[in-house]
């Protein structure tokens, strides 16, 4: 194999970009589980928002439009999902998977007309000198805003979930909604909004697929990031600096596959290209053998639905 | 004193109805400052509705409530926590996998920042005796200090009312003291306190007046010191009781013999079994007493089958049968009720026919090749309902619509209508009214005299030393060396208890 | 205000009567959508429930329905059983491939031997191959404890990448002047899976389907195993408690969902779809969720439930040609039947009321 083509700083700066949509998406999801809901349709609500966000961008001719578009569809999608679950007491497992077959089928009706076009570029945040420095301005200083948005994302999240109030209600509704209702806090209400916000991170996880990763749009773009951020949500066992790790090891991952399908390497574009998957699934396999500390970390209410039966 | 103390809360013809039952009919009392007033009645009397409606859980249809000489009507929790009403639930409103300051901030309208908080966590609960650590998470304390983080939370609050829901059954009679100590202390610094209870003794200790509930309607308001037990059982129950008969039989050879059995806990928080051992024999009952969550639920699933050991661990009738699943330890001769009603030893959208095949199914004999008979389990079915007096439309319906007392008679009656030499029962009578909890016991009673060996698991001390025979103490996984229940005294009990969790201090200065 | 109400007992009348309201919901709200994207809605409506059955085309589309069906029914009876007991397998796309490119390697290993015997054990082979690959999340999940959606969602992606070796490599048609794609199997007659009664769409696979369907409905209904999956979902605790071993269950459920799935792919690639090619498998394990609980997770309804989605797969491609519907909006279509399924189900087990604020 030949790693020698490969440039450790093109790597590392390309695989911050390729981590982007499932940070988010993970981090989403993070804060719906957190709350005691388990949305399966991440996949769905991406590629919503991966179209979304296309069609208002294009239209519009700003990204920055377009991914508010991209989380506003995804927020929209999600708001489905909780109207089911939270009022109708649907099974939140057969109802994600529904969000995500409605949303697979809905995107591409929705992305006709807009195959082969070119979505107005996202630049890079314009550090100056600072992107001249060797190997750091590179990996550092050369990103396009959504890169350093989705690293504050987790910073804030983290703080929200350790550090506030609503952080504490949300762990609190998680971990026992019973108990957190006969505190008086208003479960479903804090479950939907939680929900929405899932979907719309997904959302704008969706849109930097469609425009910044390819960037284009293509039917069923997302291929999987969806569940892969679902993935990452076990991998980081609920933590938010843990999804930050995981999203990179697997942007990492990813790019390394196409860069040495790039490289000419002597293993097969099929095995390499199946790497993530199969990467994915070891890892879920290591985080949820040691049964200890990590699953201690699950909301304990997780996939429950409530009903106040006075 | 509280004689001429002004009224702090007037509940008048207050009323709520739920689909197919009235849960309070028309209920009027009044509360003094400082008094501490019982809410006394049977399961499913409505006092948990009437203190729901006094917190704003509830919304009462008719009737109007006054605190302070203001109309009342908290509409929600946060309403009623303002106005000066603090609680403290059965099942403890607590949240396992936050630390105790966390647990209280959430129950507060407006708490300080953690560090502050901690800080005055430390401060009540010295100035009350009751000391607790605010770092700790909760699903690592035991049920006694769970409740010192439900009173704290309240008392962070300043209430003018306190409401404790059942708060003694989860004790041990030594916490049992200081936390009536505590009760005293807070009704001398003008804290009205509403106690609700079924036990006839704490209320005459305890409480300066008694409001009596029956079938959501008050049927008396008493000074409890001014009555005796047995009067305040009987307007609580409206019928005399008659205590279960007891025929003694022979004692016979070990039927259940346990022996050095350990087991991690599968439950998240739970408690792992130490070193367990006893012996039951024929026509005997062995009663297990202990304070809720100390290896209770882990002994009935030790003992059902649902958690596995070495073979010599558990024998039955003789036979090693440590290793065995639950249809094994059936097939020789024991059988288990656990203590959830709804979804452990019944499965709550099936219906009674299917929940009779649920446990039926090897000893009566209702499959054949792995086909099911349902004629022979629907007739199964029907025995028990009409054996055990089961109030039901029917054996199609499911068993979430049947009561507690009538799906835990058909539960029971389950068991032992499978001819058992063994029976497990983690407890039999939570929840009952006093009526179906005596036909339960009586049919325990009966099953042993005809020479089953019989493990009842129960944190009711009257109910153990009414019908068993030894008596032993769970305490953090470990099992008391059985002793005879003739002669024990209630003081020996506590210490078999544990004394006081965590209370070394409050202890020490006690004694 | 409304207001949610449990029911003490489940209602067997809405038990049935769910999933014709959801249709109907989804038919008045499609039919809106259909008028959205420009086209008459009375039109579609028409043409994908009405003419494949009794339209100018209906000789030839009934069969369709058939052919369509079988894979759906197959694939979500052996769902259904998973989802009652708790166990997701949402990978059967997975399976589906795995069975078809197992069994047509098997298949294509003997050409062009002709005997009697390699197409059961072409059958056999594609079972196997479903069963293998639902296999991997059962065996994770009850060693590891991994969640299984993730595992055999994953193993869909592989299972694609493996599909698109086949078609260009190691199953490649050497005589097909280098084209991706396997030998046709119409024309390796030991091999083929043809229509058993000219015109009708039923090959071997419909008739593996029917009577899957019956043999489950039994177990389900009679014997205990189909007692115990349908405690384990309900109530697992007690499921223990009875006695189950979730354990084998895990494995029997996620074996027996891959192996039907296996078989249906083994089938369609013998049949209908006549050789391995990169695009040979059309979705059907994921409709086949839609499926499962169009029927109620019940044997005889899935049945049901395979004919109409079949009716909306057929009747959506004439739509397409000739109404110019696009495809995706019958994705869209089968998608928001699943949502108002879902949704129209809390009538089975609660009751709406409306209430005027008390007090």
């Amino acid at each position: 194999m030949d790693f020698g083509s490969i440039n450790p700083a093109v790597l590392i700066a390309s695989l911050m970009v390729a981590a982007v949509p499932i940070m988010l998406a993970a981090l989403g999801e993070l804060i719906v589980e957190k709350s005691g809901v388990l949305n399966l349709g991440v996949e769905g609500m991406m590629i919503i928002g991966a179209i979304a966000g296309f069609i208002t961008a294009v239209n519009t001719g700003s990204p920055v439009i377009g991914f508010i578009g991209g989380a506003a569809a995804g927020a929209a999608l999600s708001l489905v999902f909780a109207f089911l679950t939270q009022f109708l007491l649907t099974n939140q497992v057969a109802t994600g998977l529904a969000l995500t077959l409605f949303g697979l089928g809905l995107s591409s009706l929705a992305g006709q007309g807009y195959n082969g076009i070119k979505p107005p570029p996202t630049g890079a945040v314009p550090f100056g000198p600072l992107a001249d420095i060797p190997f750091f301005g590179r990996v550092l200083f050369a990103h396009d805003w959504m890169v350093y948005f989705s690293i504050l994302m987790v910073a804030v999240t983290w703080y929200v979930l350790k550090s506030t109030r609503l952080g504490l209600i949300i762990r609190a509704v998680g971990e026992n909604h019973e108990a957190a209702h006969s505190l008086g806090y208003k479960v479903t209400r804090i479950r939907i909004g939680c929900i929405m916000f899932g979907g719309a991170m997904a959302g704008m996880g969706g849109a930097y697929i469609s425009l910044v990763r390819v960037p284009q749009w293509v039917d069923g773009i997302t291929s999987g990031a969806g569940w892969i951020a679902l993935a990452i949500v076990v991998f980081a066992s609920w933590r938010p600096w843990r999804v930050l790790i995981g999203a990179y090891l697997f942007g990492g991952i990813t790019v390394l596959q196409l860069n040495l399908q790039a490289a000419g390497s002597a293993i097969p574009v099929e095995y390499l290209s199946m790497a993530p998957y199969l990467v994915t699934i070891l890892v879920l396999v290591i985080m949820s053998s040691g049964r200890g500390k990590a699953s201690l970390n699950a909301p304990a209410s997780l996939g429950q639905n409530f009903h106040a039966s006075h | 004193m509280t004689e001429t103390a002004p009224t702090l809360l007037s509940i008048e013809g207050v009323t709520k109805a739920y689909p197919g039952v009235v849960a309070n009919n028309n209920v009027s009392f009044s509360i003094r400052e400082g008094e501490v007033h019982a809410l006394l009645g049977e399961n499913g009397a409505g006092k948990s509705t009437l203190v729901k409606m006094i917190y704003g859980l509830v919304k009462p249809d008719k009737g109007r409530m006054t605190l302070r000489g203001k109309a009342f009507a908290p509409a929600i929790p946060r309403e009623a926590r303002a106005s000066g009403v603090a609680m403290v639930f059965q099942h403890f409103s607590l949240f396992e996998a936050l630390n105790v300051a966390e647990n209280v901030a959430l129950g507060m309208e407006n708490p300080p920042p953690m560090r502050e908080l901690a800080a005055r966590i430390r401060a009540v609960s010295e100035e009350y005796g009751l000391p607790l650590d605010p770092a700790r998470m909760v699903g690592d304390l035991s049920a006694g200090e769970r409740q010192r983080v439900e009173i704290i939370r309240c008392l962070l609050q300043d209430p003018k009312l306190l409401i404790m829901d059942e708060p003694t059954s989860v004790l041990t009679p030594q916490e049992v003291e200081i936390l009536f100590r505590t009760l005293r202390q807070l009704s001398a610094e003008g804290t009205a306190i509403l106690y609700i209870s079924h036990k006839l003794e704490e209320i005459r200790s305890l409480c300066d007046e008694a409001t009596i509930l029956r079938r959501g309607e008050v049927v008396a308001t008493c000074t409890p010191r001014e009555k005796t037990a047995r009067e305040l059982a009987e307007m609580m129950v409206g019928a005399t009781l008659t205590p279960p008969e007891r025929h003694p039989g022979e004692k016979g050879e070990v039927v259940l013999g346990v022996t050095d059995l350990s087991a991690a806990s599968p439950i998240a928080f739970g408690t792992s079994l130490k070193n367990v051992s006893f012996t039951v024999a024929r026509g005997e009952v062995l009663g297990i007493a202990g304070v809720a969550g100390n290896g209770q639920d882990e002994l009935l699933l030790a003992l059902s089958g649902e958690l596995k050991a070495a073979p010599d661990r558990v024998r039955i009738n003789g036979h090693a049968a440590g290793d065995f699943g639950p249809s094994e330890r059936r097939k020789a001769g024991l059988v288990a009720a656990p203590e959830d009603r709804y979804g452990h030893a019944a499965a709550p959208d099936m219906t009674l026919v299917e929940n009779a095949f649920l446990t039926g199914a090897l000893r009566r004999k209702l499959v054949t090749n792995g086909f099911i008979d349902w004629p022979a389990t629907r007739g199964f079915a029907d025995e028990v309902i009409a054996t055990y007096d089961v109030r039901t439309p029917g054996n199609h319906v499911a068993a979430r619509a049947l009561s507690g007392g009538n799906l835990q008679k058909f539960l029971i009656g389950r068991e032992l209508d499978q001819s058992p030499e063994v029976i497990v029962i983690n407890p039999p009578t939570w929840g009952v009214d006093a009526a179906a909890a005596a036909a339960i016991r009586q049919a325990i009673l009966n099953r042993t005299a005809e020479g089953a060996g019989v493990v009842v698991i129960s944190q009711d001390l009257d109910e153990l030393l009414e019908i068993a025979d030894m008596f032993a103490v769970l305490n953090e996984g470990r099992l008391s060396k059985p002793r005879p229940v003739k002669g024990l005294t209630i003081d020996e009990i506590g210490l078999m208890m544990g004394g006081a969790h965590g209370m070394e201090v409050a202890h020490h200065a006690e004694a | 205000m409304l207001r949610l109400e449990k029911r003490p007992n489940p209602s067997q009348f809405w038990q049935y009567g769910t999933p014709v309201v959801a249709v109907l919901l989804t038919m008045i709200v499609g039919g809106i959508l259909f008028a959205m994207l420009g086209k008459d809605p009375f039109a579609v409506i028409r043409t994908i429930f009405w003419d494949p059955i009794f339209g100018e085309f209906a000789f030839y589309l009934r069969g369709q329905l058939l052919v369509k069906a079988g894979p759906l029914i197959l694939i979500a009876i052996g769902l259904a059983l998973g989802f009652r007991a708790g166990i997701w397998n949402i990978g059967a796309e997975g399976q589906y491939i795995m069975g078809a490119v197992i069994g047509a390697s098997v298949g294509l290993a003997a050409y062009p031997t002709e005997s009697r015997l390699i197409f059961p054990v072409m059958v056999i082979a594609g079972a196997f191959g479903g069963w293998v690959w639902a296999m991997i999340p059962a065996i994770l999940k009850t060693r590891f404890n991994t969640n299984e959606i993730l595992v055999s969602l994953m193993l869909v992606y592989v299972a694609e990448t493996i599909l698109a070796k086949a078609a260009t490599g190691f199953l490649r048609n050497p005589e097909g002047a280098g084209f991706p794609g396997s030998r046709n199997f119409s024309s390796y007659k030991a091999a083929s899976n043809p229509e058993l009664i000219a015109g009708s769409g039923l090959h071997w696979g419909g008739v593996a389907a029917l009577v899957t369907a019956v043999l489950v409905y039994i177990l389900l209904q009679r014997h205990i195993l189909g007692f115990q999956i349908k405690l384990a979902g309900q109530a697992p605790r007690a499921a223990r408690f009875h006695g189950v071993n979730p354990t084998r269950l895990v494995v029997f459920c996620m074996g027996l969902s891959g192996a039907l799935a296996g078989l249906a792919g083994l089938f369609e690639v013998t049949g209908p779809a006549g050789q391995i090619s990169i695009d040979f498998n059309s979705g059907y394990g994921f409709t086949a969720i839609i499926v499962a609980f169009l029927g109620r997770l019940n044997p005889i309804g899935i049945v049901f439930a395979g004919l109409l989605m079949a009716l909306t797969y057929v009747g959506g491609e004439m739509a397409a040609t000739n109404l110019g519907l696009p495809s995706a909006a019958i994705q869209v279509f089968q998608g928001m039947l699943l949502f108002f399924l879902l949704g129209v189900d809390v009538l089975s087990n609660y009751r709406i009321r409306m209430f005027m604020g008390a007090k």
